[in-house]
């Protein structure tokens, strides 16, 4: 880890996560109005790229293409709303662009697009990006440098071979400098992922591919930190967390309908969800109302 | 390499690629546990020689993840495989990227011989060339593969490759051009249209044609995307009848391209698919599967003498 790094992961202010976070899912709550976004799966990790984008990751918003760069791959593109809505707030992008989500003047649309600043490569279709970010770490190995390469997958993903495939090369090739997120949310788009294809023991599946895995709270700032500041977990071997999460997570009535993966509200109810969710972070919306 | 055994001298393709690639540091070697075409090189290109295993998605991923870091991976396997298990891979992480990523597909078409129709690749090019950026070369043999490889290297585009490594019956033009045939012979009565190692039973079968009275130009289309369609128009004009061999299935392949051209200038002439319509080949060694196939030069005479002789005499 970087000096600029280990500042990072001293200075945990659980209060202005949360406030960032905040910020972040009105984002992505006001991306599913207007034609709509998968918004269960862009809210169960948006505390999770909060967490990496502020406390983690080395990238400079102001300088996306900085060669010692870490790299973040989405590889869950559904999730594209926590993203763009995270890219925003670190300063990668316009959010007033949010205006034209799902228009042909832009770019921004259901998946992600790399002529945004900060995507580094498209997904959308699952299974493609670990072996992609196994490439990316590959490559960084052989250079001898110390980028680290994040990839978050969703956990119904994990039903894609690929992804096997790559922890497999992953592990032959001491990938120690790669780090897999899952989003363990729980569900796949329309049933509960221990209902249709079960993946559990999920942490043993990983161990035996080579890849120690530890199981955190993907909503809980505290426990990322304790968890990522353990990296590597074992000298020459890539590292997966499995960050379990909520589908629908800041917002109870999407919580509560986590069967449904895409939303597309009317103005009206967008404005209801935003009420919502300012219900659930009143912690971090009164003291600001205070000092005004 | 084990430790008693002595160096074999480096095949013409390995010579012509780590005449490339050894110095430049920008190359990376792959291959998903496919060794054939590049036994000797592990050794000399160290560690950018990469094995991912048996895994030809998890290897494409890589190797536009390499790419995405400004390496040109030149990947190798069985062109059954990396074109099938790893299309969407190709599609979507190396076109839609527009990535340099070298695919190289060894036991293409008749070269999977005895292997069975689970190892037969008779659509790669069909499918790879639907996509974006891709381009496609075909090189009748190692001689052709040597002097196209550099050119194919050097250009920034993803490439796939159709290997074949069978010696070179014919003196080659010494220039490759993506777009440019290579015409064999001139010729005014009919045009072959080929690629790959049918360009040898193509050659033979030219030349009894012409014992025979009749005029045969005989292009090598080593480019298949992009095709050289001045080639395929001026040969329409000037032939009396095309006949297009592949060792591909007739769906998609090079009747499909010409077709394409041919519509698309709005001409009609006499066109001779001569491919695999709809069906997979016996397995068996080489010579046997073009006899049995009716691919060997003197199948090829007959079945285009008799056309000829219907539809022209």
């Amino acid at each position: 880890m970087n000096m600029q790094n280990a500042d990072k992961a001293k200075n945990l202010n659980v209060h202005e996560l949360r406030s960032f976070a905040l910020r972040v899912n009105e984002h992505i709550i006001r991306m599913a109005g207007k034609g709509g976004c998968f918004i269960g799966a862009s809210l169960s990790c948006t505390d999770l790229m909060v967490y990496l984008y502020k406390q983690f990751l080395n990238i400079d918003p102001y300088k996306p293409d900085d060669p010692n760069r870490d790299y973040f791959f989405l590889s869950k593109g559904h999730a594209v709303p926590a993203l763009y809505g995270t890219l925003a707030e670190i300063g990668m992008m316009d959010s007033a662009r949010f205006e034209n989500h799902l228009k042909t003047s832009d770019d921004i649309y259901w998946h992600p697009n790399p002529k945004i600043p900060g995507v580094e490569f498209p997904s959308g279709s699952l299974g493609h990006l670990l072996p992609v970010a196994v490439g990316v770490a590959m490559d960084i190995k052989m250079r001898g440098q110390s980028n680290k390469v994040v990839v978050e997958t969703g956990d119904g993903e994990l039903n894609e071979g690929s992804n096997w495939e790559a922890c497999l090369i992953a592990a032959a090739k001491g990938l120690d400098n790669l780090i897999i997120v899952v989003d363990r949310n729980f569900f796949q788009a329309n049933e509960q992922t221990e209902n249709l294809i079960p993946i559990e023991p999920l942490e043993e599946k990983f161990f035996s591919f080579g890849c120690p895995s530890i199981t955190l709270n993907g909503h809980d700032y505290e426990d990322m930190n304790l968890v990522f500041n353990r990296l590597p977990f074992r000298k020459g071997s890539p590292n997966v967390d499995i960050a379990e999460t909520v589908r629908g997570n800041g917002v109870p009535s999407i919580e509560a309908r986590a069967d449904r993966r895409i939303f597309n509200n009317s103005d009206e109810k967008v404005e209801q969800l935003i009420a919502e969710l300012h219900n659930e972070y009143a912690d971090v919306l009164i003291p600001e109302a205070a000092a005004i | 390499m084990m430790k008693n055994e002595t160096p074999n001298p480096l095949t013409t393709y390995e010579k012509a690629l780590t005449n490339i690639i050894l110095h430049d540091d920008r190359y990376v070697l792959m291959t998903a546990e496919n060794h054939s075409a590049i036994r000797n090189l592990p050794p000399l290109l160290k560690e950018r020689f990469v094995d991912t295993g048996i895994t030809e998605q998890g290897m494409i991923g890589a190797a536009a993840g390499l790419a995405l870091r400004g390496r040109i991976p030149v990947v190798h396997g069985l062109a059954a495989f990396i074109t099938m298990r790893g299309f969407e891979f190709i599609r979507t992480d190396v076109g839609l990227g527009n990535q340099p990523v070298k695919l190289v597909g060894t036991f293409s078409g008749f070269h999977s011989e005895a292997n069975g129709a689970t190892h037969q690749a008779l659509e790669d090019v069909s499918l790879l060339r639907t996509i974006p950026n891709m381009k496609i070369v075909c090189p009748a043999d190692e001689r052709d593969l040597e002097i196209a490889l550099p050119v194919i290297l050097q250009d920034e585009s993803p490439c796939y490759i159709r290997f074949t490594d069978t010696k070179a019956d014919i003196e080659h033009h010494p220039e490759f051009r993506f777009g440019e045939a290579e015409t064999v012979t001139e010729g005014s009565d009919i045009t072959i249209l080929t690629y790959g190692m049918l360009l040898n039973q193509a050659y033979q079968a030219q030349q009894v044609l012409e014992s025979r009275g009749i005029s045969v130009r005989l292009l090598n289309m080593r480019s298949l995307k992009p095709v050289d369609e001045r080639a395929i128009l001026k040969a329409a004009r000037e032939t009396e009848m095309l006949v297009v061999l592949e060792d591909h299935f007739q769906a998609g392949g090079l009747y499909s391209i010409l077709c394409e051209v041919l519509v698309k200038n709005q001409m009609i002439c006499e066109v001779m698919p001569y491919s695999l319509n709809n069906r997979w080949f016996k397995p068996g060694l080489l010579q046997d599967v073009l006899a049995y196939e009716k691919f060997a030069a003197s199948d090829i005479v007959d079945t285009i003498f008799k056309r000829w002789l219907r539809d022209f005499c």
